[in-house]
């Protein structure tokens, strides 16, 4: 008996459309499509639209042009804000990415324990944020400082450190615990990138008489430095915006000195509610995030090209 | 000001009979319209089945007025024949839950609103003039700060519910340790008081960060009491720059240094309940919650000599005078109802429910004194002739205090201001540092940004 070719049957309409690769692509494509467009293309679109209008809750307001940027730049606090984001992000990234590779470095070598070291590790990472960082406002309380309190019955100090009553303080608090959080995504990330690196190289400079130092920066860290790159730049961005930590640690104080841009634009644009206000300052963050993706964007090119 | 003394000012001998009879009047006056005829029929008004009344208020300081308010809440869906659920968070949760709530136009039904934020967040609730005015009109009206606090052109936008008065807690016995058996009635006497408490680790604490309550109910007093004000009686002109706000500022910073314990700077207004109970503090200013927690936790709550701390607990009414008088700020609560909402009906009834006699008492009951009524009538509460003495300062409270924006009226840039923390955070500045004259200039350029631009 002759077999029916698929040809010859008549193809319902969906089976036919899906047959052309074009039409399939795009029915695969929708849904991420969709998701994208409600959940990031619209809020940012909307973002932009009340950046540029005077709404405010229960106001729908009017089209002010960039006079909302333009107040924004000229306000103490923010000016503050907009520093305080730039030192939180780098001394954040630099303690993650150099604690970060030190404890991969470490985890890379075997040790008895080693599985249950890594799991430890994460545990920082695990824990939600708002949760850990309470248990850190706690140990920094002003009153109740476990911290304040070993370090006096140790002799260290003889009168209470202000963790989170002084503004400098406080920042370099926030930028701790957020080091702590962080840096186990910097470790286990550096720690995988380690993994690929084969062993014959690093015996093979050995074996040329390179030291440990010789050996990391001559051929460990131009392996590593792809994926570095990349962790680097994921933390940069996870940091410049970061909101959950300073909201619950300080919530921007004491007197407005620990405000991230993030935060700043909640206490104008929700709490206040002056919420074109509070859209301007948080698309400040913008140019600068799209500026450290379009580096690494460039860089990784480069890289792949070489 | 005159200071509010419980002493010379007697408490009635109103039993609850007396009580019932005056305030059961109100009661039904208060109930005029739906919930009228909802008794008179004795059953449930006919709302749509499955109707459900969200409402949102914060967590009480008192957590038995929370646990009163869901023990009420079958009652009232019953009354009511709509479903009522209460959901409480914090208070500093508040205006960021109406903001969201009123944008996306979902949400509760009902959201309690703090100082003046009716002005704030007119655009988004509803004209409750129809509830409000017969509760003022049977119980006499409602004091005076409600008038700035709730009424927005006239109409009634949330319905007056309580007033949490302000007191100094301070420790008896550490004062009458140094000599001190009447508490300092000015600022300067107080700062000596503090200063000698301070140097035998009794500070004065006192929250200066963004915390809804103890920071402004400080920072506008004491700004107030040397003369200084945010905009002259207009509301429209920035005088922040003056010698008074500069005094006051330049009082604070020897104030915090000789007699605060400086890490008030990063509190809420939680901190200083837990300090003062584990004997940290020699005085702060709180309301009764300080007080009461002592008394309804004595066996927890312990001073150095294994005491209940209750009984060394003292208040003062006012904070101190200064150059230019004696001023309180004490921060009235209302509830609103969404304009979004689809159960403004039932949501009004609700209201008219809660003011009830019988309802309302048992939750004014549950506070103890803490939070005080809308109305004039709660003074004359058998309540009053039961609590402690150091209590019965707040019985009239709520007469005394002013609102956020004074001298000018209380408007949405009041609010705009007061959740600015811009008072505040002038104070916050100059305890760390900056020059008082700086710190004054830098609070009128972010005023004249609020009022002026």
């Amino acid at each position: 008996m002759a077999l029916l070719r698929p040809r010859d049957v008549q193809q319902p309409v969906l089976a036919r459309l899906l047959d052309n690769e074009r039409a399939l692509a795009a029915v695969l494509l929708a849904p991420a499509v969709l998701i994208l467009a409600v959940f990031i293309a619209y809020p940012f679109v909307m973002g932009v639209w009340l950046s540029l209008s005077s709404t405010s809750v229960g106001n729908p307001g009017r089209f002010v042009g960039l006079q909302n940027f333009l107040k924004a730049w000229n306000d103490s606090i923010f000016q503050t804000t907009f520093q305080n984001t730039f030192v939180y992000t780098f001394w954040a990234t630099i303690f993650k990415l150099a604690l970060g590779m030190w404890l991969a470095l470490l985890l890379n070598r075997h040790f008895r324990g080693k599985r249950f070291v890594r799991a430890a590790m994460l545990l920082p990472f695990i824990i939600p944020t708002v949760l850990s960082t309470f248990a850190w406002r706690w140990m920094f309380d002003p009153t109740f400082s476990v911290l304040n309190w070993l370090l006096y019955r140790t002799g260290l100090i003889v009168t209470k450190l202000p963790f989170l009553s002084d503004g400098t303080w406080a920042l370099w608090c926030a930028i701790v615990v957020n080091t702590w959080r962080g840096m186990p995504f910097f470790a286990i990330t550096l720690l995988a990138g380690l993994q690929t690196i084969n062993p014959d190289l690093q015996e093979a400079a050995s074996l040329d008489g390179a030291n440990a130092w010789q050996r990391f920066w001559h051929v460990t860290w131009p392996l590593l430095k792809p994926v570095t790159i990349v962790v680097v730049v994921f933390s940069i961005i996870q940091t410049f915006s970061d909101f959950q930590l300073i909201y619950v640690l300080t919530g921007g104080g004491p007197a407005n000195s620990t405000h991230l841009l993030a935060t700043y634009a909640y206490q104008i644009g929700v709490a206040t509610g002056l919420l074109g206000e509070g859209a301007a300052i948080s698309l400040f963050m913008f140019p600068v995030l799209l500026a450290v993706v379009w580096i690494q964007l460039r860089y990784l090119r480069r890289l792949e090209g070489a | 000001m005159d200071t509010l003394d419980a002493e010379k000012t007697p408490i009635p001998a109103v039993d609850r009979r007396t009580f019932i009879k005056v305030s059961g009047a109100v009661g039904l006056a208060a109930a005029a319209g739906g919930l009228e005829g909802i008794l008179a029929a004795k059953r449930a008004p006919a709302y749509a089945q499955g109707t459900k009344l969200h409402i949102v208020r914060w967590n009480d300081f008192i957590p038995e007025a929370d646990v009163e308010l869901r023990r009420q809440a079958p009652e009232a869906s019953k009354a009511l024949g709509a479903e009522v659920t209460f959901e409480f968070i914090n208070a500093n949760d508040l205006q960021p839950r109406i903001t969201a709530a009123i944008q996306s136009g979902s949400g509760a039904d009902i959201i309690q609103m703090l100082w003046n934020w009716p002005h704030l967040y007119a655009g988004g609730i509803v004209d409750l003039s129809d509830v409000a005015e017969p509760i003022g009109k049977a119980q006499g009206g409602f004091y005076d700060v409600f008038n700035s606090a709730a009424k927005v052109g006239g109409k009634w936008l949330a319905v007056p519910h309580s007033i949490v008065g302000n007191a100094i807690a301070y420790r008896r016995s550490w004062h009458a340790e140094i000599g001190v058996t009447a508490f300092p009635k000015t600022w300067d006497e107080w700062r000596q008081v503090g200063k000698k408490l301070k140097a035998k680790g009794r500070p004065v604490g006192q929250a200066l960060g963004h915390s809804f309550a103890d920071p402004p109910t400080f920072a506008y007093p004491l700004l107030w009491d040397f003369g200084g004000l945010e905009t002259d009686k207009s509301g429209k002109k920035v005088v922040i720059n003056s010698k008074g706000a500069v005094e006051s500022v330049k009082f604070m910073q020897a104030f915090w240094k000789d007699a605060c314990d400086e890490g008030g700077l990063a509190w809420d207004d939680t901190n200083n309940n837990r300090a003062f109970h584990a004997g940290e503090l020699s005085a702060t200013l709180n309301g009764a919650s300080i007080y009461i927690v002592a008394k309804r936790q004595k066996d927890k709550i312990k001073d150095e000599k294994g005491e209940p701390m209750v009984q060394d607990i003292e208040h003062e009414a006012l904070l101190p005078a200064g150059p230019a008088g004696r001023f309180s700020l004490y921060y009235p609560l209302q509830h609103a109802v969404m304009k979004y909402s689809k159960n403004q009906k039932p949501a009004k009834d609700f209201l008219k429910w809660l003011h009830q006699k019988e309802n309302f008492e048992k939750w004014f009951e549950a506070n103890g004194a803490y939070s005080v009524g809308s109305t004039k009538v709660w003074e004359e509460h058998a309540l009053w002739s039961k609590v402690d003495k150091p209590l019965r300062i707040f019985r009239q409270a709520a007469r005394n205090t002013l609102m956020l924006g004074h001298a000018g009226p209380a408007t949405a840039k009041a609010t705009e201001s007061y959740t600015k923390y811009v008072v505040v955070d002038m104070f916050a500045r100059a305890v760390q540092g900056m020059k008082a004259e700086d710190a004054v200039r830098w609070a009128e350029g972010e005023l004249k940004k609020i009022y002026e631009g």
